[in-house]
């Protein structure tokens, strides 16, 4: 016993190192807006209409995505066909495009002005209505649906395939199979899907706005954003900050207590052949679906940007080498942490669920007030402008982090409960257990979590907008400047750029991560 | 400890090596610095006279940098903040972060301008913008806009500034009449989005027939563009202004460089490159005139303002009204 806890130390002074970094990242901000807020915060009527709102329409954004993605990642996990790899990484597309390019494709289909209402028009019927709760539902749908089809696509490929050709052999099919292997895998991981995109959504400000059709739509993070812009009450906004945290807390703590993980043993960790799977043409027909929903907006993007993509102002490229160095090291730090993390919550034999329940809830926490809080905590000490980049790579890093874990401490855990012992029987420690034993295993989840890491930080516009400076603009930024100053088409040529740059960055990690397996 | 006398020394001489050239640092929103706004012509042009280096930081848009120079304090690394407006000037003074400009000039403006400690580099109107060939019957007032099915799309007031202006513009036009004026346009109101950009976007994408944004939109069409195809529609109940200036940091350590700036900021290099760059009037009529393009420029026939004064408390009351309206 007194070797095996030696062994563990380091890994779990590691990770929790790493979390109390997360915490200070989180709680720092919100404690520095406190100190500095003067008098006391109240808040009002309409800032409790806003918590509503924003509980309303993260729960049934977060409620859709994830029942749609269901038959949709079983579908993506029983078939194969061609295109299929290209497919699932299109999948991350909309999930990483700045919001404001992702809104202006959805609008190019479903608006007033949208190739749906068009063909209304001909048809001699008015426009789509797409502004309403309604519509901020189909945005986060879209940006979420395909994040929630990876999370469970995980969980589907993460059932050993020797599972299926034992039900395969024992002559069990269709709802059987659901039974017995899908559905307690389900059970495991869907909670913490729905928990992912209902945190995402929670701070969702400008596409809600937007989409929401008025002032009705009003979230909490637009409501921290006027108390800190237009009323500059420090402690509103920190006070606000922490009542969208609250609610982050509380989903988060409903969604691990109903989640029950599942036991499926070890596999040989060999390519899923699927001897059952019925229904090919109930499965192409959603793909079909879901590919247009996803896809056709992509084009309109694509179709809009790509004739300003190659006369772009030099500061637009230069601006895309910067974005890429900030999102790599964003990464690393993200991946880094993650895998700290992850290696802990595994080992703890009590807290571990508090450990990641903090992981998740970076995603609560409002960017505004992160950003303005790192501002007062740093400003005394250093210049904050001069280091806006790695500050934004850091709270990139940790705002990727929750799907980092989400998908490695599911991963770390199968490995640790299939051969653990045996790697402890061979006294396989550190560095060798790391390379043989998790390496091998974690390639696929490591490869999706960087790939998403660095995919997002490219296309997050972030805390720079807080500290910039004109020389050191990332490529998001360059995009929201050409907008703000009529140049709409190149805006849009850079919009193209941007959703290369981040599809080529998830493609590179994430296919490296799957080199030899069957996506 | 005998290296502490060392380090001293090398700090000394680092940043006296530092003053020699003296930095005039600039808080401005963040279209000023970009590329394609007018930071990188005004900051060659000072630099080519002032023996300095001009370094502009860039800070959202005008309440935000306010917002940002109150968390700094009077330890603000800022000498000067330029890019507030009539809005956010009353707010700024009762900060007391700000001097006197000392600059006595005769300004261009619609309006008279007696404020000590703010100086004017530009202005403009807020406007509703349309498409000529796509509007035939265009409207002539709010009311001729609410009673039609023309769609428009705004911004919001909270996180806008011309959002803000709007609200200021109807206030200001039909006082306690502008709650029933914002019940009637509520069904023209496709959407309301954070920002400038997103709603000139989705009206030039064919979403919305108008877009609130100012009367020098279409001159950019057809000045950078040729197409002069956007048009500022001309409401005869008055169209709100907004001044944009700029005022010196009572605790710069730059104070001969600021006052330089300020002066430099109204003098006709820096109005030259105003027009053309941040697509608004300048202060200070430029010698030469107003580029080619300009002639079209539709002027409003009454200015609308508020009382500096009255400023917070009208816009509070506004914003109130606006949400009452628009959430039913």
């Amino acid at each position: 016993m007194a070797e095996r806890a030696f062994k563990i130390i380091p890994i779990i002074g590691a990770g929790a190192g790493a979390t109390l970094l997360l915490l200070a990242l989180i709680l720092g901000p919100l404690g520095a807006l406190f100190w500095r807020a003067e008098g006391v915060a109240a808040l009002g009527a309409a800032d409790w209409a806003a918590v509503r709102f924003t509980v309303l329409q993260a729960t049934l954004s977060a409620a859709i995505s994830v029942v749609l993605a269901v038959p949709v990642a079983r579908a993506l996990a029983r078939r194969q066909f061609f295109g299929r790899g290209a497919l699932i990484t299109l999948l991350g597309a909309p999930f990483i495009l700045p919001v404001m390019v992702a809104v202006m494709g959805l609008l190019a289909v479903f608006g007033r002005g949208g190739a749906i209402s068009a063909m209304l028009g001909w048809l001699g019927l008015p426009p789509v209505h797409i502004y309403g709760l309604h519509g901020v539902v189909l945005a986060h749908v879209f940006f979420n649906l395909p994040l929630a089809t990876r999370l469970i696509l995980q969980g589907w490929l993460a059932i050993p395939s020797e599972r299926f050709r034992l039900v395969a052999s024992l002559n069990i099919t269709g709802r059987d199979v659901g039974r017995i292997l899908e559905r307690p895998m389900l059970r495991d991981v869907l909670p913490g899907a729905f928990m992912v995109v209902f945190l995402i959504c929670l701070t969702s400000f400008a596409v809600a706005l937007a989409l929401g059709g008025g002032p009705k739509a009003t979230t909490v993070e637009l409501a921290i954003y006027q108390a800190f812009r237009f009323d500059f009450d420090l402690g509103r906004a920190a006070l606000l900050a922490m009542v969208q945290f609250g609610m982050g807390a509380a989903a988060a703590a409903v969604m691990l207590w109903v989640a029950v993980p599942t036991m499926m043993g070890a596999g040989l960790g060999r390519t899923v052949e699927r001897l059952d799977a019925p229904n090919a043409w109930w499965d192409g027909l959603l793909l079909c679906v879901m590919s247009l929903f996803l896809v056709a907006p992509l084009a309109m993007i694509i179709v809009d940007g790509l004739p300003n993509l190659f006369s772009l102002p030099a500061s637009v490229y230069s601006a895309a080498g910067r974005s890429l160095s900030v999102a790599l090291l964003s990464m690393t730090t993200a991946v880094i942490l993650a895998l700290t993390i992850a290696l802990m919550v595994v080992r703890l034999k009590r807290g571990a669920l508090l450990v990641e329940s903090i992981g998740y809830l970076v995603l609560a926490a409002s960017p505004l007030v992160v950003g303005a809080g790192l501002f007062i905590v740093l400003f005394p000490v250093a210049d904050p402008v001069a280091l806006a980049l790695p500050i934004t790579a850091l709270v990139n890093a940790m705002m990727s982090l929750p799907f980092a874990l989400r998908t490695l401490v599911p991963a770390v855990r199968d490995i640790e409960a299939s051969f653990g012992r045996l790697a402890d029987s061979l006294q396989m420690t550190g560095w060798v257990r790391l390379r043989l034993v998790l390496w091998p295993r974690l390639r696929r989840p490591l490869g999706f979590s960087a790939g998403l890491a660095a995919a997002l930080s490219m296309g997050d516009l972030g805390v720079i907008a807080l500290f910039s400076d004109p020389d050191s603009a990332t490529l998001p930024l360059q995009m929201y400047r050409l907008m703000a100053t009529y140049r709409m088409d190149q805006a849009a040529g850079a919009a193209v750029l941007l959703l290369g740059l981040s599809l080529s960055l998830f493609w590179i990690f994430d296919r490296g991560g799957r080199a030899d397996a069957d996506l | 400890m005998k290296y502490l006398p060392l380090a001293a020394g090398f700090c000394a001489i680092a940043s006296s090596a530092i003053a020699e050239t003296p930095v005039l640092t600039v808080y401005t929103y963040d279209s000023f610095v970009s590329d394609w706004g007018p930071g990188p012509a005004v900051e060659a042009a000072f630099e080519e006279t002032c023996g300095c280096d001009l370094k502009f930081v860039g800070a959202g848009d005008g309440a935000a940098l306010l917002a940002r120079v109150r968390l700094e304090g009077e330890h603000t690394k800022a000498d000067v903040v330029l890019g507030l407006d009539t809005n956010l000037t009353e707010t700024a003074r009762e900060t007391g972060l700000f001097a006197p400009h000392g600059v006595s000039v005769e300004l261009d403006l619609p309006v008279a301008w007696g404020d000590d400690l703010f100086l004017p580099y530009d202005w403009g109107y807020f406007a509703f913008v349309y498409k000529r060939d796509e509007l035939t019957e265009v409207p002539r007032n709010f009311k001729e806009l609410a009673t039609s099915d023309l769609k428009i799309v705004i911004q919001d007031p909270r996180s806008s500034t011309p959002g803000l202006g709007l609200l200021m513009w109807v206030k200001a036009a039909y006082g306690d009449e502008a709650p029933a004026i914002w019940d009637s346009l509520a069904d023209n109101i496709v959407t309301v989005t954070k920002g400038w950009s997103e709603s000139y976007g989705m009206f030039l994408e064919g979403e919305a027939d108008m877009v609130l944004s100012y009367t020098t939109s279409p001159i950019y069409h057809l000045i950078a563009e040729e197409d002069a195809g956007k048009e500022a529609a001309a409401f005869d109940e008055g169209h709100y202004l907004q001044i944009e200036v700029a005022g010196k940091i009572a605790t710069t350590d730059q104070p001969e460089l600021a006052d330089q700036f300020m002066a430099f900021m109204v003098s006709d290099k820096f109005q030259t490159i105003i027009p053309t760059t941040n697509w608004m009037m300048p202060a200070k009529m430029p010698k030469a005139g107003l580029p080619r393009g300009f002639e079209v420029l539709v002027v409003p026939q009454i200015s609308l303002t508020t009382e500096p004064d009255q400023v917070v408390e009208t816009r509070n009351k506004a914003l109130e009204e606006w949400l009452n309206a628009l959430s039913k």
